[in-house]
């Protein structure tokens, strides 16, 4: 059973997520919201994760930052996070990655992008 | 690059437009002729969905729209249906104006180097007037969805330093 985190700005993407997550594999007991990543790291002091599905563009703290801040923190540099982005510029999609991102959707993006990218993944 | 590429930005603006209605809404999207329009104040009414556009060249990207058509998109994004607007519909089109000004964005990058998108911000009511500082000409692009009009505007204004750089290029030439 796996608990899951959804961070994004926007609740009509965090809804279609949940949604396409309802369609996999995954076993799924909880999926947590965040609307940036400070929302993000809060509910991560209480809550444990095994996948996390991240915007790039947020307010207050966004998508990049999240992830140096989970990769700086040994208990979180683990949970794979999949950046899910309208952000397409190769310089950003890069720096994710770089900074340990194992995956990358761009949006918009359909279910069957979604499931095969966490193919694998949890 | 200090000219407006009007006719790579109508094409790229389309191509985001049809790309996010088909994947995201399962919508057609027929375009109409794109025109050229001096920035003026004007009334609007219904809902507008502005995404700042900054990096290589500065603007922005503007998504017009009736209330009714709003509850439509809302609605096939969500698999949902919507009476009437509210807090879940215009969140529902801000991000739909997210993704499309994010693929013209995507699109123009290539020839007019990095680009940024704001957060997006969303307008709701009858009869409001919009005005932006220093920009001259809004490109107009009409859509037709299921027949009602979309239309989406877009600004774009070399930012100064690329300005400056282009007029150096042009100065080694002379």
């Amino acid at each position: 059973m796996l608990d899951v985190m959804i961070v994004d700005d926007s609740a009509a993407i965090r809804k279609i997520l949940r949604r396409v997550l309802d369609q996999t594999d995954l076993v799924i007991d909880k999926v947590h919201e965040a609307g940036d990543g400070l929302e993000a790291l809060e509910l991560l002091k209480t809550n444990t994760v095994q996948l996390i599905l991240c915007d790039i563009n947020m307010p207050n703290m966004d998508g990049i930052e999240l992830l140096q801040r989970l990769k700086a923190q040994e208990d979180l540099r683990s949970v794979p996070v999949m950046m899910v982005t309208t952000e397409g510029s190769q310089a950003r999609v890069m720096q994710a990655l770089e900074l340990g991102a194992a995956g990358y959707v761009k949006k918009p993006f359909t279910a069957a992008q979604i499931k095969e990218k966490l193919t694998g993944l949890v | 690059m200090t000219e407006l590429p009007v006719d790579l930005l109508a094409k790229s603006a389309s191509t985001g437009m049809k790309e996010v209605f088909s994947t995201m809404l399962g919508l057609e999207v027929e375009p109409g002729p794109p025109q050229t329009q001096h920035d003026r104040l004007e009334s609007f009414g219904g809902i507008m969905a502005l995404v700042g556009i900054g990096g290589a060249w500065t603007g922005a990207g503007r998504l017009l729209i009736s209330p009714k058509m709003a509850c439509t998109l809302a609605g096939a994004l969500l698999m949902s249906t919507f009476e009437g607007v509210d807090e879940e519909v215009l969140d529902a089109i801000g991000e739909i104006a997210n993704m499309v000004v994010g693929g013209t964005k995507t699109i123009l990058e290539e020839e007019l180097g990095p680009l940024s998108l704001s957060i997006p911000t969303v307008i709701f009511g009858k009869n409001y007037s919009t005005h932006s500082g220093k920009v001259h000409d809004w490109l107009v692009l009409p859509f037709h969805c299921g027949g009602e009009q979309i239309e989406l505007r877009f600004c774009l204004m070399p930012t100064h330093a690329n300005a400056r750089a282009g007029f150096q290029m042009e100065a080694q030439h002379i």
